[in-house]
């Protein structure tokens, strides 16, 4: 091992981090994207790298949850460590340099690393009254958005707002908020992470990807890393038994909610939601919502603001499935209600996809670049 | 005369621009704007009120608990649900852990770069910094290996050449005061505060589900069942592991954010003469101890106006108006009404220059933010408010630590009126909820042990059980300061919703009778060394902590339904 490499495991050993244990984080790594084994040697390398690859983040109409959420990242040390890794040149609510200062560190990016710096975008991008709804330095973000990602070697949409035009977009849409995808023509290498706000594992599961790769993992339709976002919240539901079994939660704090019965009827979208929540859960696996007898909102899926809405109506309508799929049938008439309201046959082509195990077979970028989110 | 921009404004939540004017080396006038816009109450129009508080909450993700909070209320007033104790309680424990934790974030990682120099960090002598650590407190973590492992860490960082968030920041600006040794101190607390903060959010996400963004709010109560007997309840393994997380959160309060708040005024006690601002203190009050709209605060309610702590006025919402003289919307009687927000109109009209610009046009209207004011006044709310308030109405446990802080730093109570008085007042103010979290579970232990299992109010939950036209009012103390958010509901949806917003009250520009708002009164007299280099213009700021996304939220861009709501 160089020297140049060296530094990565004084490092660790300075932050009370073996190098075992360091290996053993590569390997969870590994296993959660669903990669061979093997590959755990490759990942360790890539985050030994020399050079700290950049990264900008970049906040438009946001509300910084995004930002919180990438603070609790977990794995305390070692995530600590992949963090430290990227270089982030500009991120508003974290650096020391403000005003011209801050505009400066950007301008140096975008010239100087052109193709070669990770942008991270949290908000949406308004476009009404020529971008006025959210300028910074006095430019609109939809300037900035096209400069700094157009120049950029990937981008992640980090959170519903980013990923799918998110709270800013849904009806009536007032400032005219569009995702990263719509507000940036021609885009490459997208990833969107939505979630309300995006889960800190997963950010750092797919910085890991990218870094070790420099492609990123497959993707669905949105956009969404299947790692992810390729299983319902339903299949994978703590409670999912009580569901099978007919047991209901009534009422909020009745005998069924305090036994952690199933909240389908309290309006828990768990049925037509894809996210990971009950597997890696939140803030280092403590807890997610439907463990806290709340239901699922949803939102992790485009315009859920709209279309998962009112939450604590439960999802109902007439089963409707194409011939030859297989989910209980309960699961059926729950998700069949909703999936018109998504364009039914989007939202059931990307049901049926995702009961298929995708397999970890790379992709090229050029192809796992997303398709907008038209259902339709 | 130099004009000087500050654009974006670092290390706060949010988009804020700052102009100011600059002669003799002092701030002679300043202007704030905000500079982003979404239109929240809007979208709400038509909704079922028992989601408002889910789009709300996403006002912020920093302050993640604070307009779900204000909005449960404001439905609940209306709708007539009164939450039972657990549910209460409940709250009580996540509104003060969002206190502790924002407060702590705010001081170490927003705020301490206007004050430590990292660069500095790098010449410490790691004994010299251990003998200071151990003078000031007896947190463990003090040896001098340890602080030369920090100084060794940073400097491997400065060495590969990649700044990342730290690059072209203010280093070795005059302004900076304190001794190498003290910066390594904060460095290294730096790092740990940002381990912590992680660490003792898990009470948000044992009683919310997750944070950011807690997921078990309910109008009428909480989703977060209670049981003893229970694994899928809160039950004595959870409720220990909360009480852990107390400790750890009191723990640092006391032994490490206190003692450093104090070691840093120490240095820079001329802050003490900067930043006043306009000396009127607004403060709704927080932390019901008992049910119902009547119940005792813990954090008392009141208003002092020009800096007078002798009397404390009555509260009384009423007052309370909001101008765009100088905003970016327009009013149908003319842009000069003050208008209660029961009343209130806010159709944006952007009229500010085409971007990318240089320069606002500050004569005329200059930001996304209204103008907030009570009895025609414009006010201060947050910690400093909260704290001036308590101390003035005889709050023993803040009168003691007011008492105490004054006396370490060896100065009167004038100098709470000033940027270093909102970093002191913040951080007396984390102290006392850090100590007070530990009541409210025990309180909460006793109901569980009485096998009282409520936590929710079911009368009120279904919309036919509400009256076909109502109003209300839901008022809290974020951490940033008073919140309020006022509802109209019709035929079971949202047919208005207003938000009067802390950062709205202390970012809002000039009004009709061009008063200053609070941040551009505040910069008034602030010294500038280098106007390239503004560090003392973000000194003032940050100790307002900014939150801009929660400043500006409001929209009727169709001239929707003016709200006509009766206070509670």
């Amino acid at each position: 091992m160089s020297d140049r490499e060296n530094w990565f495991i004084d490092e660790l050993e300075r932050r009370g981090v073996s190098r075992r244990e360091f290996l053993g984080f590569c390997t969870v790594m590994t296993s959660a994207l669903a990669l061979p084994a093997a590959l755990s040697a490759r990942v360790a390398k890539a985050i030994q790298g020399a050079e700290k690859p950049v990264l900008v983040w970049l906040e438009f109409q946001d509300c910084c949850g995004n930002t919180e959420s990438f603070l609790r990242a977990a794995r305390p040390t070692v995530a600590d460590i992949v963090l430290d890794t990227l270089s982030v040149d500009y991120h508003e609510t974290i650096m020391a340099a403000a005003g011209t200062q801050a505009e400066e560190a950007l301008r140096t990016v975008v010239g100087d690393k052109k193709g070669q710096y990770l942008v991270v975008v949290e908000g949406s991008i308004p476009t009404f009254e020529s971008g006025a709804y959210c300028t910074i330095g006095g430019r609109a973000a939809i300037d900035i958005a096209r400069e700094v990602c157009g120049g950029a070697a990937a981008t992640i949409a980090m959170g519903t707002c980013a990923a799918y035009g998110g709270l800013p977009a849904a009806a009536p849409n007032p400032t005219g908020a569009l995702s990263v995808r719509d507000a940036v023509p021609g885009i490459k290498n997208l990833v969107n992470l939505p979630a309300c706000p995006a889960n800190a594992e997963n950010i750092t599961a797919l910085l890991v990807h990218y870094l070790t790769f420099k492609y990123w993992p497959p993707l669905d339709e949105f956009g969404r890393p299947l790692f992810a976002y390729g299983q319902l919240i339903h299949d994978n539901c703590e409670r999912r038994a009580h569901y099978d079994a007919g047991q209901y939660v009534e009422a909020w704090g009745d005998e069924g909610h305090r036994t952690g019965y199933c909240l389908y009827k309290m309006g828990c979208k768990g049925p037509v939601t894809f996210q990971n929540c009950p597997r890696v859960r939140w803030n280092e696996g403590t807890n997610w919502p439907i463990g806290c007898g709340h239901p699922c909102v949803g939102c992790a899926e485009p315009d859920f603001w709209d279309k998962m809405t009112p939450f604590y109506n439960h999802l109902q309508g007439p089963p409707f499935l194409g011939p030859g799929y297989t989910v209980d049938r309960v699961g059926v008439a729950a998700t069949a209600g909703i999936a018109a309201a998504f364009a039914t046959h989007g939202l059931i082509s990307y049901i049926k996809r995702s009961r298929e195990k995708p397999e970890p077979a790379p992709a090229t970028p050029q192809s796992t670049d997303a398709k907008k989110g038209d259902a339709v | 005369m130099t004009h000087i921009v500050v654009d974006p404004v670092t290390r706060i939540e949010g988009h804020l621009r700052i102009e100011a004017e600059v002669d003799g080396g002092k701030v002679q006038d300043a202007w704030s704007s905000s500079t982003m816009f979404r239109g929240i109450e809007l979208i709400l129009q038509g909704r079922d009120p028992r989601d408002a508080w889910v789009f709300t909450q996403r006002i912020c993700g920093v302050c993640t608990t604070v307009h779900a909070i204000a909005s449960i209320r404001a439905v609940e007033n209306a709708i007539g649900a009164v939450p039972p104790p657990n549910a209460r309680l409940l709250r009580n424990l996540i509104i003060a852990m969002q206190a502790v934790q924002d407060h702590v974030v705010h001081f170490y990682h927003l705020h301490a770069l206007d004050w430590v120099d990292i660069v500095s960090a790098l010449s410490a002598n790691p004994a010299r910094t251990s003998s200071l650590a151990e003078s000031i407190s007896d947190w463990p973590l003090s040896s001098a290996k340890y602080f030369a492992g920090v100084r060794d860490r940073l400097k491997g960082f400065v060495e590969r050449g990649q700044l990342g968030p730290f690059a072209n920041a203010y280093w070795g600006h005059p302004a900076y005061k304190l001794p190498p040794e003290a910066n390594l101190m904060a460095v290294a607390h730096y790092l740990e505060a940002l381990d912590w903060q992680r660490e003792v959010i898990k009470v948000h996400a044992i009683l919310g589900g997750k944070n950011p963004h807690l997921q078990s709010f309910l109008v009428g109560g909480m989703a977060t069942p209670v049981d003893p007997d229970k694994q899928s309840s809160l039950n004595a393994d959870t409720l220990a592991s909360v009480r852990a997380l107390i400790t750890k959160a009191h723990d640092f309060v006391a032994r490490v954010y206190i003692p450093d708040v104090l070691a840093v005024a120490s240095f820079y006690k001329d802050w003490a003469g900067y930043g006043a601002g306009v000396g009127n203190y607004l403060v709704y009050g927080e932390y019901p101890e008992d049910e119902g709209p009547t119940a005792p605060l813990f954090l008392p309610p009141g208003v002092i106006r020009g800096r007078d702590l002798t009397k404390v006025e009555r509260l009384d919402p009423s007052q309370i108006t909001e101008m765009v003289s100088h905003s970016w919307y327009e009013y149908d009687g003319g842009d000069g009404k003050a208008l209660h927000p029961f009343q209130g109109e806010t159709r944006p009209k952007y009229t500010g220059p085409k971007p990318p610009y240089d320069r606002l046009d500050t004569a005329a209207k200059y930001s996304w933010l209204k103008s907030p004011r009570y009895a025609g006044l414009p006010m201060e709310v947050g910690p400093l408010s909260r704290m001036l308030v308590a101390y003035a109405s005889g709050h023993a446990r803040v009168k003691e630590l007011v008492g105490t802080v004054l006396q370490k730093l060896n100065v009167g109570p004038e100098a709470l009126f000033s940027t270093l008085g909102r970093v002191a007042a913040r951080a007396i103010e984390t102290l006392v909820l850090a100590e007070k979290q530990g009541e409210w579970l025990d309180q909460l232990a006793a109901n569980m042990a009485r096998h009282d299992l409520r936590t929710h109010d079911n009368a009120k939950w279904d919309p036919s059980s509400w009256p076909s036209d109502a109003t209300g009012a839901g008022f809290h103390e974020a951490p940033r300061g008073a919140l309020g958010h006022w509802v109209h509901i019709r035929n079971g949806a949202i047919a208005n919703y207003q938000c009067i917003v802390p950062s709205t009250w202390n970012a809002g520009p000039r009004d009709a009778s061009s008063q200053r708002g609070p941040y551009e009164e505040a910069l008034i007299g602030t010294p500038v060394a280098d106007p390239a280099k503004p560090v003392e213009i973000l000194r003032t700021i940050h100790s307002f902590d900014p939150c801009l996304a929660c400043g500006v939220h409001v929209l009727d861009a169709r001239k929707q339904e003016v709200a006509r709501v009766r206070l509670p």
